[in-house]
C-alpha cells in the first residue's frame, strides 16, 4: 500500500501536465481568453515563486510575473508542444524576463524564428510524451545526491555561475563543473527513459 | 556546417539555467543557433527547468489545486486588459540591421551576435593591437569580457592558462592547439584545467568570439596576445 501513493500522485501530475500543454497549444491557435485565464491561474503563482527565488523583491517579482504571463499570450505562436511541455516553455519566459531585468540587458537567445524546418505536425502522443518527461525529471531531481542537487538549485534558482558556486562552496571550479555534468547526465538519462526511478539503481 | 567541437555539458546547463555571464551566454546562443545537436541538448535541458518550475510551488498535497494556486484577482484583471491592447504578432522574421547587406558574409555572423555587431565581420570597427592582431569589444561587463579577435595566419597566441571559464566560437578561418583543430562553428569550451597555445593555420585570418566569466583577467589574455610581438 505504501508504494501506491507516490505512483498515483505522479501519474496524476503527468495527466495534468499534458492537459496544460494541450491547453496552451490550443490557446496559441484560438486565442481563447478562457483558456488564457486557466493557464494564468495555474502558472502565474509558479512563475512568481521562481522569480522570487532568484532574489527579486516582491513588488518587482509581481511586475516581472505579469510581463512573463503577458508574453505567454504574445508569444504563444512560438510554443512548440512537440518540443517542450507548457511548464518548460513558461520556465524560459520567466527566466528571460527576470534576467533581462536584473542585468538591464537582453539574455542572448538563439532565435526560434530563424530555425529551419517549419512547423511540424503535433500529435496528442507528442504532447503527452513531453509532459511525462517533465514529471519524471522532477522525481529524478529529488533523487540526486545532495551535493549534485545543490549545484542544480544554485544554478536554476539562484542564477549562480560556476565560479560563484565554487566560491560559495569553497571547492575548485572543476568540481562544480563535474557535479553539474553528473547531475545533468542523470537527469537526461531519466528524460530518455533509460534510467529506472526508485531506490534500487 | 560541419561542427566538430561542441559545448561542455556544464556550460550548456548553466546557459539554460540563466546562470552564465552575458558574454558567455552570447557565445552559447550563437553556437546553438548554428548547431543542431547542441540545440537538441538545450531542449532537453530546458525540460529540467520546466520540472523545477512545476515543483517550485509546493503542491504535494492532493487538494493543492484549491489551496496553493491562488491568484490576485486584480493582477489577472490587469493582464486581461492588456491582452486587448496587444497588436497581433506579425509573421516572425528578423530584419537585418540598417545598412547591412543580407548577401555575402551574413551567414558568418550567427543571429544572436548580429544584434550586437551587425551582419558582416568585414564591417566591424577593428582595433589594431599589434602586427596581425586585431580586436573589437562587443561589450564589457562586471562578470567577464566579450570580445572579437582577428588573428593573421601563422600567428600564435602564447601559451595561456585561465582563471575561470573561457569560451571561444570560431567564425572564420581556423586554428590548432593542444585540444585539436577548430574551424568555423566550432566551440572551444575551456576552463582553468587547460593550458593551450592556439596557432592560426590555413591562409586566412582567424576570427573568433571570445568570452570569459572572470573579470579583469582579460588583460592577461590580452598581454599574452601581445607577447609574440614583444618577444616574450
Ligand atoms: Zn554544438
Amino acid at each position: 500500500m505504501v508504494n501506491v501513493v507516490p505512483i498515483r500522485k505522479n501519474s496524476m501530475t503527468a495527466i495534468q501536465s499534458k492537459v496544460w500543454s494541450a491547453m496552451l497549444a490550443e490557446m496559441a491557435v484560438t486565442k481563447d481568453k478562457s483558456l488564457y485565464i486557466q493557464l494564468y491561474q495555474h502558472f502565474a503563482p509558479k512563475v512568481k515563486a521562481y522569480i522570487t527565488r532568484l532574489g527579486v523583491m516582491e513588488a518587482t517579482a509581481e511586475e516581472l510575473t505579469q510581463e512573463a504571463m503577458l508574453n505567454m499570450w504574445r508569444k504563444s505562436h512560438l510554443f512548440q508542444p512537440e518540443k517542450s511541455a507548457a511548464s518548460t516553455w513558461l520556465f524560459t519566459l520567466a527566466r528571460n524576463q527576470s534576467i533581462d531585468w536584473m542585468r538591464k540587458h537582453k539574455y542572448p537567445e538563439y532565435s526560434l524564428d530563424n530555425m529551419q524546418g517549419g512547423i511540424e505536425e503535433v500529435s496528442e502522443t507528442d504532447i503527452g510524451e513531453q509532459s511525462v518527461q517533465s514529471e519524471r525529471i522532477a522525481q529524478a531531481i529529488s533523487q540526486l545526491p545532495e551535493n549534485q542537487a545543490l549545484v542544480v538549485y544554485m544554478s536554476f534558482y539562484e542564477g549562480r555561475s560556476h565560479s560563484e558556486i565554487a566560491d560559495r562552496l569553497m571547492i575548485p571550479l572543476g568540481s562544480v563543473k563535474s557535479r553539474i555534468r553528473l547531475a545533468a547526465e542523470k537527469l537526461k538519462l531519466t528524460l530518455r527513459g533509460e534510467l529506472s526511478l526508485g531506490g534500487e539503481q | 556546417m560541419n561542427i566538430n567541437h561542441h559545448l561542455d555539458e556544464a556550460t550548456l546547463f548553466s546557459y539554460v539555467a540563466g546562470a552564465l555571464s552575458q558574454g558567455m551566454a552570447l557565445v552559447v546562443a550563437s553556437h546553438i543557433s548554428i548547431c543542431d545537436s547542441c540545440r537538441e541538448r538545450v531542449f532537453e535541458t530546458e525540460a529540467i527547468g520546466g520540472a523545477l518550475l512545476d515543483d517550485v510551488v509546493n503542491d504535494n498535497s492532493p487538494d493543492s489545486s484549491s489551496v496553493s494556486v491562488k491568484v490576485n484577482e486584480t493582477a489577472l484583471e490587469q493582464v486581461l486588459a492588456c491582452l486587448d491592447e496587444e497588436a497581433p504578432v506579425t509573421t516572425p522574421g528578423k530584419i537585418p540591421p540598417d545598412g547591412e547587406s543580407t548577401v555575402g558574409n551574413t551567414s558568418e555572423v550567427p543571429a544572436p551576435l548580429r544584434d550586437y555587431i551587425g551582419g558582416s565581420l568585414d564591417a566591424v570597427q577593428w582595433k589594431r593591437l599589434s602586427s596581425g592582431f586585431y580586436y573589437f569589444d562587443v561589450f564589457s561587463e562586471q562578470r567577464g569580457i566579450c570580445r572579437l579577435l582577428k588573428v593573421a595566419p601563422g600567428k600564435s597566441i602564447l601559451h595561456h592558462g585561465h582563471h575561470g571559464n573561457e569560451l571561444t566560437l570560431l567564425l572564420r578561418g581556423s586554428y590548432a592547439d593542444e585540444v585539436g583543430r577548430f574551424a568555423q562553428g566550432d566551440i572551444a569550451d575551456l576552463d582553468d584545467q587547460i593550458e593551450h597555445q592556439p596557432l592560426v593555420d590555413g591562409d586566412e585570418n582567424c576570427i573568433c568570439l571570445v568570452a570569459t566569466d572572470y573579470p579583469l583577467r582579460f588583460t592577461t589574455l590580452l598581454g599574452k596576445v601581445i607577447q609574440p610581438m614583444t618577444g616574450f
